[in-house]
């Protein structure tokens, strides 16, 4: 149905009003402020424990962000989204809107790229704004790889966002939603690298190998550690995982469209279940 | 009492605007709307009258293609609603959902704009839209300060977007204080006046009976009456009654005099009720005049839209 015959102008009205939202708020830049904050806090101190104080390296301070980053984004972004549908429904706004010319398909388009602008543009404002305060620190291989950690940052937030929308339109009701963005939070973020690891060990490393790498693209959280870690040689050792990484699925381009892969499917899925 | 399938009165020579076609909606056993069939001619002001819960909303959401029927069909100027043609009768269609619900962070004009864009339609004369409706002092208020009947005043501006042919107002004048209700009828009357196709709901039927061309009265999600109030009237014969003044001592007199016609008489504190046939009243009123020296007044009392309402409805 509708896909053929989206039209733009309505697209553009939907996410132009979840982007100013967005900025009247405040939340992009209460957002953006975090990821300054927090980045430059780790840039600095993030040696303390070992009792050094200051800038060390772009690499260090990368690896460091990296854990942060893979904790703090996805929560971000299922907070964002998970009402996105759920809540016009509840508020009672749903009718109206769907009364209007656009097609569902449009309407849940326009949301998600609404948010995911926001998002977008607080991960690189906060990110960027770092990369100016150490902009005397950077070498060229050091702004080539905060680069692409900023580029997978976004990726990483657009992935976590298309399953909060998809959430908002599963869920029945806002509670459920936020409940259901939580377990998925948990399950990407803390619960998958657990469950992997002890499939390992009670498989007693025998069932180690190439397909265990493959199950890592299954969480965008995962696929975001590695493009990272996997392009960091000198803290590539640090990590286990990345090591035992093959070569040709730490290809950057691949891990990107895998993220970006992750940004299309639960909204396509959820694009289904919203079509009536 | 009417027929349970309506006699819809066809005055259509030209094709209706709005046909609903065996209009059916089933959640599990429960039929939210059972087989409602009914015609709206363009230029008709068209009243649809239930109880909350009657079935209303559900056939409203269905008109503006909302909700896909579980049977039958509606055609808007002979397109689907359905369809995927319909979305551009939409862009001529103003709909004023029951409770509307706007964003609070919005102020009345830049919630306007935003209905408007998504219409497709002119946004330029929304302050004048906003005076139209009385809420010009409030144009740049966020909508979270608004009451509820600055709200549903907001919600009709929103209909009015891009001067609309057909409108569906449910429950339009929900919320409004009397100056708001008075007020929101001047305009329907200018939206009549100058072409438009009109249907709204209510469950207070006084305040819309003298508005509407038609209406059709829907109970338990079944269409129990379509027609002209007068026709309505006439069609369930509902009983009417004289409230007689008259001495204690001269209703004996009375009474007698009444005996001639088929009437009912009860005492009553101030003299006598009589009751009669509406084939009746006539010649209860030629009793009557010759008693004329014995009365000292007379009312007569007939069944309202509401009396007839609640007959057809129970």
């Amino acid at each position: 149905m509708s896909v053929l015959q989206l039209q733009r102008r309505q697209v553009a009205t939907i996410a132009g009003k979840e982007f100013w939202d967005r900025i009247r708020s405040l939340w992009v830049l209460a957002i953006a402020l975090v990821f300054t904050v927090f980045a430059l806090v780790i840039a600095y101190f993030g040696g303390a424990q070992q009792g050094l104080v200051g800038f060390r390296s772009m690499e260090f301070t990368i690896a460091s962000l990296v854990s942060l980053v893979i904790y703090l984004i996805p929560l971000i972004a299922l907070v964002l989204g998970f009402d996105a549908i759920v809540g016009e429904r509840e508020r009672g706004s749903l009718d109206l809107l769907l009364s209007m010319p656009i097609t569902r398909f449009e309407l849940l388009l326009g949301k998600y790229l609404g948010l995911a602008a926001a998002l977008a543009f607080s991960t690189v404002a906060g990110f960027g704004l770092v990369a100016v305060v150490l902009a005397s620190h950077l070498n060229l291989s050091g702004l080539a790889h905060y680069g692409l950690f900023m580029a997978s940052s976004v990726l990483l937030g657009l992935a976590f966002l298309s399953l909060a929308v998809s959430v908002s339109v599963f869920a029945s009701d806002r509670t459920r939603a936020s409940g259901l963005a939580i377990a998925l939070w948990f399950f990407f973020v803390l619960m998958f690298d657990l469950i992997l690891l002890g499939v390992l060990v009670v498989g007693g490393g025998n069932t180690g190998g190439e397909w265990f790498a493959y199950l890592l693209l299954l969480n965008p959280a995962d696929v975001f550690r590695v493009l990272n870690i996997a392009s960091l040689d000198e803290v590539g050792a640090l990590y286990g995982l990345a090591t035992v990484f093959p070569r040709e699925l730490a290809n950057p381009w691949l891990l990107c469209a895998v993220l970006l892969a992750w940004s299309v499917l639960p909204l396509s899925l959820a694009a289904w279940r919203f079509r009536r | 009492m009417a027929k349970s399938t309506p006699a819809v009165a066809d005055r259509a020579a030209p094709r209706a605007l709005v046909e609903v076609r065996d209009a059916s909606k089933h959640y599990g056993a429960v039929h939210a709307l059972d087989g409602v069939t009914l015609d709206i001619a363009p230029g008709e002001v068209f009243g649809l009258i239930g109880h909350n819960g009657a079935g209303k909303s559900t056939l409203f959401k269905m008109m503006m293609g909302l909700i896909a029927p579980s049977r039958g069909e509606i055609l808007i100027d002979g397109v689907a609603v359905t369809g995927d043609d319909f979305r551009e009768v939409r862009r001529r269609i103003g709909y004023l959902p029951e409770n509307v619900v706007f964003y609070d962070n919005l102020n009345a004009l830049e919630t306007l704009h935003f209905f408007a864009k998504l219409k497709g339609v002119s946004h330029s004369d929304n302050r004048a839209l906003l005076e139209r409706v009385g809420l010009g002092a409030a144009a740049t208020r966020r909508i979270r300060e608004y009451s509820k009947g600055m709200r549903q005043r907001l919600g009709f501006a929103q209909a009015l977007l891009g001067e609309p042919r057909l409108l569906f107002l449910d429950e339009p004048t929900n919320g409004l204080d009397p100056d708001g209700i008075r007020e929101f009828y001047g305009i329907l009357a200018e939206l009549r006046a100058a072409g438009a196709t009109i249907v709204l709901t209510s469950h207070i039927l006084a305040e819309i009976q003298q508005r509407v061309d038609r209406l059709a009265i829907i109970a338990a999600g079944k269409l129990r009456a379509v027609g002209a109030l007068s026709a309505l009237r006439s069609e369930a014969d509902l009983p009417l009654w004289f409230d007689v003044d008259c001495e204690a001592a001269a209703r004996p007199a009375v009474r007698a005099a009444l005996a001639s016609v088929t009437v009912t008489v009860h005492d009553a504190p101030a003299g006598l009720r009589v009751e009669c046939a509406r084939q009746h009243k006539l010649a209860v009123l030629a009793v009557l005049g010759s008693q004329a020296a014995a009365l000292r007044d007379f009312h007569v009392r007939e069944a309202s839209l509401e009396d007839l309402f609640f007959g057809l409805s129970s």
